[in-house]
């Protein structure tokens, strides 16, 4: 995030020097700043429970140089500022090396270790987000409010593994990795043959499951103030918050949309137009197919 | 050594010159990698039967490998349309089979056999719960290349409120249970017309089995239904409603009216033969066979109302989704632009992806910091006691009711007593009255009260608890002479209820 950095400084530098009505910043304003940027650390904290913190973001708002102050706070910190809004509060998230990032590690021990579990996570993560917003336009509404639920999102995501088994079928080939070369296996396979759900002696999910995967996905998210529980149906029902769209949005969206450019992967169709319907008729031969039990 | 020796000779030559001779063509090897998987299926149910010898105790009495398949056909027919099906219930079933291979142990051993055995069959000491084969092929460049083969034989599915069901899979279904491998549509109606055929020739053992194939196929067309309907709800844009879909719920449909009616008939001519035949495995296996219908008409039914919610279900995703007003901004495509490019791609690269979104996705978490201090403390605190009972219950305060019957639990009997006729001598309710005054002045008012309900007996109530006898009052036109009553002079009489034969009514209406 070193661009963020660079917007701000300049930003901030010039404006003690060249302010030529408002008065110098004073240690009171700095510390206003600091308590905003430190009310954007409790995601769950909504802005319309809390008076002052409605408050700091209503000078915020009207509040140009202090504007300017607490996001040199964010940066100074580590953080990067997607949004300052009523509705969001002010939504920070964790720029690449701060303290404040979440590693994989500290995530779940397993994926430390084993590449095979690290990719279930981060899918769980993948899918939760796709399924919470599964069209572009959902992702751009800022009205949308996504609903996922945890089996939902683990037979979804089986289901275009199933589509692509049944593909690759089709042509004859062979999925089975090689023995000797476990990296080479296809991504799909790996969450295909990691059971849904398994009984445990205390009645609880159990971890490794792909829906012990996805449920320990949703609990952090709605950890981090992005999903709200809404109900237990279908291993946990959740809708999605402001701060979740803009992350997604923002942040992780074009981070993951960057990474698989530069393996080559994505499709020439996509760099012309993303909205076309021909992407869509895509994955309509994906789904359709996949649920017609009947071809050939 | 020299039964295997051809075979060897066969396979072994081509490999070892694998060098200077092409390798055998793709086609040919991808045959043999087909029957190599189907074969490495039947491999967890050989390994139990190897294994019970390490098993703490004297297992080898039992078959494992047939308590094993009977389990995977349990399950099988267990499987409904919503869940799978229940591993107590699946462990319950196996156990009358179990102790018939060794009827003198005791019944704990036999449910820990049930246990084992289903234990294994879905493999739970594995991350994946499942099995791995490793078998060899010839890539196209002729190189031998080996491969693991991931497989499950009974996988587990959450279900409702956290619980957890059995499922087989399509590889224990095509392996294990028969090549059902086939259209099943075109399967269904051959097995139906077969049964029919079998029935009416009094061949029963045969339409048993083919009643069962014909559930086994009819379970498959509910599970490939729900998954269509799955995806329905998804996304509307991503499903073709304008054909395909519309198409198979019409398709559908009439499968399911046309089954209905077919198989109701069938359920007639069951009924007749099972109640026609004089030979009790006969009358055993027809009944059987009654079960079996009725439950495969039950699941049509349950299909029946999935297909009618589809329907409004699309209308109201097309009003949600497709409706709204169009946004000017682009975004991601969050499925089509990374998932689903992404699951293609050699788990190495999909790393990258999967922890670019996991980094940057995720949020923020404030580290915590601990002062020493504030650790000795958190170390020293002795843990909180957990109530393990919750609350303690407040011993309710009962009041006690005033007994304001209008007669006694003595009179009760007393009345009863008295209207305790005989079937074939009926009673005046006069006769009755004058009777009852001489025990009790009360007592009159009570059996008046208890004649004049037997004027309307309930005898479908009487028909549904299977009483054997009923109290009814009949009105012929002669006037009550009583100083304290007034109205018709009813016959009091005792109706004997045949019971074994509503009870044989109700089963066979139920």
């Amino acid at each position: 995030m070193t661009e963020y950095v660079d917007r701000s400084e300049p930003d901030v530098v010039p404006a003690a020097p060249s302010a030529p009505v408002p008065a110098a910043v004073t240690p009171a304003d700095a510390a206003d700043a600091a308590r905003l940027v430190a009310f954007g650390l409790q995601p769950k904290l909504q802005p319309a429970r809390d008076q002052e913190y409605a408050d700091l973001l209503r000078r915020y708002r009207e509040d140009p140089p202090f504007a300017r102050l607490a996001d040199a706070v964010a940066t100074g910190l580590g953080l990067v500022v997607l949004e300052v809004s009523p509705r969001a509060g002010m939504a920070v998230t964790a720029a690449e090396d701060s303290v404040f990032a979440v590693r994989m590690g500290d995530y779940a021990r397993r994926a430390a270790t084993d590449s095979g579990d690290r990719f279930l996570h981060g899918l769980a993560h993948l899918a939760v987000a796709a399924m919470a917003f599964p069209r572009p336009e959902d992702l751009a509404d800022d009205a949308y409010i996504g609903r996922v639920t945890v089996n939902g999102v683990d037979s979804f995501v089986r289901q275009a593994c199933r589509r692509l088994e049944e593909r690759a079928a089709e042509q004859g080939e062979n999925t089975d990795p090689a023995s000797d070369a476990p990296g080479l296996e296809a991504a799909w396979r790996i969450w295909h043959r990691r059971s849904s759900a398994g009984a445990t002696k205390d009645a609880r999910r159990l971890p490794g499951s792909t829906t012990g995967i996805v449920g320990k996905a949703v609990a952090f998210l709605t950890d981090s103030g992005f999903l709200q529980r809404t109900g237990d149906d279908a291993g946990g029902t959740y809708r999605t918050t402001a701060r979740y769209q803009l992350q997604v949005r923002d942040m992780a969206g074009s981070a993951a949309l960057a990474e698989l450019t530069e393996l080559g992967i994505v499709p020439v169709t996509d760099g012309t137009a993303a909205l076309l319907p021909a992407e869509d008729t895509d994955d309509l031969d994906l789904v359709a197919d996949a649920g017609l039990p009947f071809h050939s | 050594m020299h039964v295997t020796s051809p075979a060897s000779t066969d396979s072994v030559p081509p490999q070892l010159s694998a060098g200077p001779r092409p390798a055998p063509g793709p086609a040919a090897d991808e045959g043999l990698a087909r029957r190599l998987r189907a074969l490495a299926c039947t491999a967890p149910l050989h390994d139990l039967d190897a294994r019970k010898a390490n098993l703490a105790g004297e297992y080898s009495v039992y078959g494992m490998a047939e308590v094993a398949l009977a389990a995977i056909d349990l399950v099988t027919l267990n499987m409904d349309f919503d869940t799978g099906a229940d591993h107590e219930q699946i462990v319950a079933r196996l156990i009358p089979r179990i102790a018939a291979q060794a009827p003198r142990r005791p019944v704990a051993e036999h449910e820990r056999v049930a246990r084992w055995v289903l234990e294994n069959l879905i493999n739970v000491g594995s991350v994946d719960r499942g099995f791995r084969a490793v078998y060899g092929t010839f890539a196209p460049d002729g190189s031998y290349v080996r491969r693991d083969y991931d497989f499950k034989l009974i996988e587990e599915v959450p279900g409702y409120g956290g619980s957890v069901y059995l499922r087989t899979t399509d590889e224990a279904v095509n392996v294990l249970v028969g090549a059902l491998d086939t259209d099943v549509t075109s399967a269904q109606i051959a097995a139906e017309v077969k049964l029919d055929i079998l029935i009416s020739r009094g061949r029963l053992a045969d339409a048993q089995l083919a009643a069962e194939q014909a559930r086994y196929r009819t379970v498959q067309y509910s599970e490939s239904l729900r998954r269509a309907l799955d995806a329905t709800r998804r996304n509307v844009r991503a499903v073709d409603w304008l054909q395909a879909i519309p198409d198979m719920i019409a398709e559908a449909l009439d499968h399911v009216a046309d089954r209905y009616r077919h198989e109701n008939a069938i359920l007639t001519n069951i009924r007749k033969a099972r109640d026609e035949t004089e030979d009790p495995g006969h009358k055993r296996r027809a009944a059987e066979l009654v079960d079996i219908v009725k439950d495969c008409i039950r699941r049509h039914t349950q299909l029946q109302s999935r297909l009618l919610e589809a329907g409004p279900l699309f209308r109201a995703e097309q009003d949600r989704q497709v409706f709204a007003t169009p946004m000017t901004t682009s975004g991601t495509d969050l499925y089509a632009h990374l998932l689903a490019p992404v699951l293609p791609l050699p788990v190495e690269q999909a790393l990258r992806v999967t922890d670019a979104f996991f980094a940057r996705g995720t949020g923020l978490r404030t580290p915590g910091s601990v002062r020493v201090g504030d650790l000795v403390d958190l170390l020293l605190t002795p843990p909180a006691e957990r109530e393990h009972l919750g609350a303690e219950m407040p011993e309710p305060d009962l009041i006690a009711t005033p007994d304001d019957s209008r007669f006694s639990e003595e009179q009760l009997a007393a009345a009863t007593e008295l209207l305790d006729l005989p079937a074939d001598a009926p009673r005046r309710l006069s006769g009755l009255l004058a009777e009852a005054r001489r025990r009790d002045p009360d007592l009159p008012y009570l059996v008046a009260l208890l004649a004049v309900h037997a004027a309307s007996p309930p005898v479908g109530t009487a028909y549904r608890q299977g009483e054997e006898k009923l109290l009814f009052a009949v009105d012929d036109g002669t006037e009550l002479d009583d100083p304290e009553f007034g109205g018709a002079d009813l016959i009091v009489g005792t109706a004997l209820l045949d019971a074994a034969g509503m009870a044989a009514d109700r089963t066979e209406a139920a």
